[in-house]
């Protein structure tokens, strides 16, 4: 088999060999139960504590305001229905932005069914909400507001700090689902007034399976899973000791020399955009040009079909992905790259390669060469390519 | 996802391309929906000599257009019409639900081409009469 290239780092990263390291005694040999009152308990209570400590001072937060979920996803359950339901006495109204995460977007849903109203911001053809659009849309009822960080599609970073002004200003909570950003860039979750923030360690080179919930102290929600006493009385369930510890080491290892890993990142993303611009023709970049996460590049490739591309680069050893309905298990292309504007069928066409630290100059080379095949070859096929040169 | 067939049809499609003089041509399918078939029929005798086809879609629509054109190059206009949209996924080792929209953009890729060529030629083909080149092969899953 050919030497994988992976480029699929936005939706998950390989567990770095230190973090892995640390995980593993707490399988088989440190596997105690931190409410265990013995020795054995109490290391993993001592291995749990200094995970959380390691995660609250990298978002500046307090350990107290950390707590450790199943991911990403659970953490933004968590959020919403915990706000939700905490202040229905205060407000029933939540804003949100269309091109939110599902975690997001599936869980305003659920509770639309259950009598909250949910305001879904429109995004500009960059992926950015429109700051004006938050301020009217704030009514009395309003009790809470929810902005993804850095989008997972098109990797937009949104103008938080103004999110997090306006939203103490009005005396609103304000979440945000930073599973993209907490790992990538910089996150003070006091400078930009974030009330609670979801993360998820296999964004971050550490294990799937786990995130964490920042919630501020003071902030009123009630818990998702219910049980015993674990993290606070908040989120029952015995703790994933290992996950947790690897979360800790992998945040740490993160943040060391983050300036220097995002500025090969970003040349590593500057040289694959204007690689694939400089060889492949009517293609378009998505999402922001400079306001985005070092590692996102998203295109679209007119006249071809996302899931054709992804298929073909496979055959080539390289892992990408696709807002191409085909590869989402419906007919619709993705919310997000409707959501900026584009038509259905330029939806259609989308590639999204993230790069993470393992990738090299030569790999990104290589992939503009495939590339530039692999569109040539599919739009050969296109009836749409054919229809379009007639035109011109 | 898929198998072995269809990767194979994938990689290596028969039969694509146009063909100039083309006796009947279908185009079926909707750029909203992420796929479009064209289909290029030549017919001598009631048989079909040669067929070319141009896909936009997935893998598996590419893949499908690929094994319709087999199925029907060297066959007559009778035999062709009874080609299923089951026969197209059958051949392919089978589709996974999903994609079995794409076999039924095949079929009506086939008969969108005929049903040209029989009004080009003035010439009946049973079986097309409640034919409806427009439907959406998206409703068929």
């Amino acid at each position: 088999m050919k030497k994988l290239i992976y480029m699929d780092n936005a939706a998950t990263t390989p567990t770095k060999q230190e973090v892995l390291d640390e995980m593993l005694p707490y399988f088989n040999v440190r596997y105690g139960n931190p409410s265990s009152i013995y020795s054995l308990g109490s290391h993993s209570r001592t291995a749990v504590e200094i995970s959380r400590e390691a995660i609250a001072n990298t978002i500046n937060a307090k350990a107290r305001e950390i707590f450790f979920t199943a991911g990403g996803t659970e953490a933004d359950n968590w959020a919403l229905k915990g706000v939700a339901y905490a202040n229905r006495d205060k407000g029933n109204h939540i804003i949100t932005s269309k091109i939110e995460h599902q975690g997001i977007l599936h869980t305003c849903g659920y509770l639309e069914k259950q009598g909250f109203k949910v305001t879904y911001l429109d995004v500009d053809e960059y992926g950015v909400i429109d700051l004006e659009q938050l301020e009217e849309s704030i009514t009395d009822e309003t009790i809470l507001i929810s902005i993804m960080f850095a989008n997972n599609e098109i990797g937009t970073i949104q103008p938080i700090k103004e999110v997090g002004r306006i939203a103490k200003e009005k005396n609103i909570y304000f979440h945000t689902d930073a599973v993209q950003a907490i790992g990538h860039i910089k996150v003070d979750v006091d400078e930009l007034n974030i009330d609670m923030l979801s993360m998820a360690a296999h964004k971050f080179y550490g294990p799937k399976g786990i995130g964490a919930l920042y919630i501020r102290q003071g902030v009123k929600i009630d818990p998702l899973i219910i049980g015993g006493g674990q993290e606070r009385n908040r989120r029952a369930g015995t703790e994933n000791v290992p996950g947790i510890v690897g979360m800790g080491k992998a945040i740490e290892l993160a943040y060391e020399d983050l300036n220097e890993k995002n500025k090969r990142l970003i040349y590593l993303r500057e040289r694959l955009v204007k690689g694939i611009f400089d060889n492949i023709d009517h293609v378009r970049l998505n999402g922001h040009p400079t306001k985005r996460l070092p590692n996102n590049v998203n295109i679209c490739f007119e006249f071809i079909e996302g899931e054709s591309l992804l298929l073909s680069l496979d055959m080539e050893g390289i892992a990408g992905s696709s807002g191409s309905a085909c590869t989402s298990g419906t007919l619709e292309p993705s919310h997000v790259l409707l959501g900026i504007g584009l038509p259905h069928e330029i939806a259609h066409g989308s590639l999204r390669l993230s790069l993470g630290d393992y990738n090299t100059e030569d790999e990104v080379d290589y992939v503009v060469e495939k590339l530039t095949d692999i569109v040539a070859r599919l739009r050969a096929m296109s009836p749409l390519y054919e229809q379009a040169k007639e035109v011109r | 996802m898929y198998s072995e067939k269809v990767m194979e049809h994938f990689h290596n499609p028969r039969n694509v391309g146009e063909i100039e003089d083309a006796d009947g041509i279908g185009e079926v399918g909707n750029p909203r929906c992420g796929d479009i078939m064209k289909m290029y029929l030549k017919i001598e005798d009631d048989i079909i000599v040669d067929v070319k086809f141009k896909t936009f879609g997935c893998g598996s629509a590419i893949a499908s257009s690929s094994m319709a054109t087999e199925l029907i190059k060297g066959k007559t206009i009778e035999e062709a019409m009874n080609i299923t949209n089951k026969a197209v996924a059958k051949a392919l080792d089978g589709l996974p639900p999903i994609k079995m929209h794409c076999s039924v953009l095949a079929e009506q890729a086939i008969k969108s081409a005929l049903l040209d060529y029989s009004k080009k030629n003035g010439v009946h083909i049973e079986g097309l009469e409640n034919f409806d080149p427009t439907e959406d092969a998206h409703d068929h899953h």
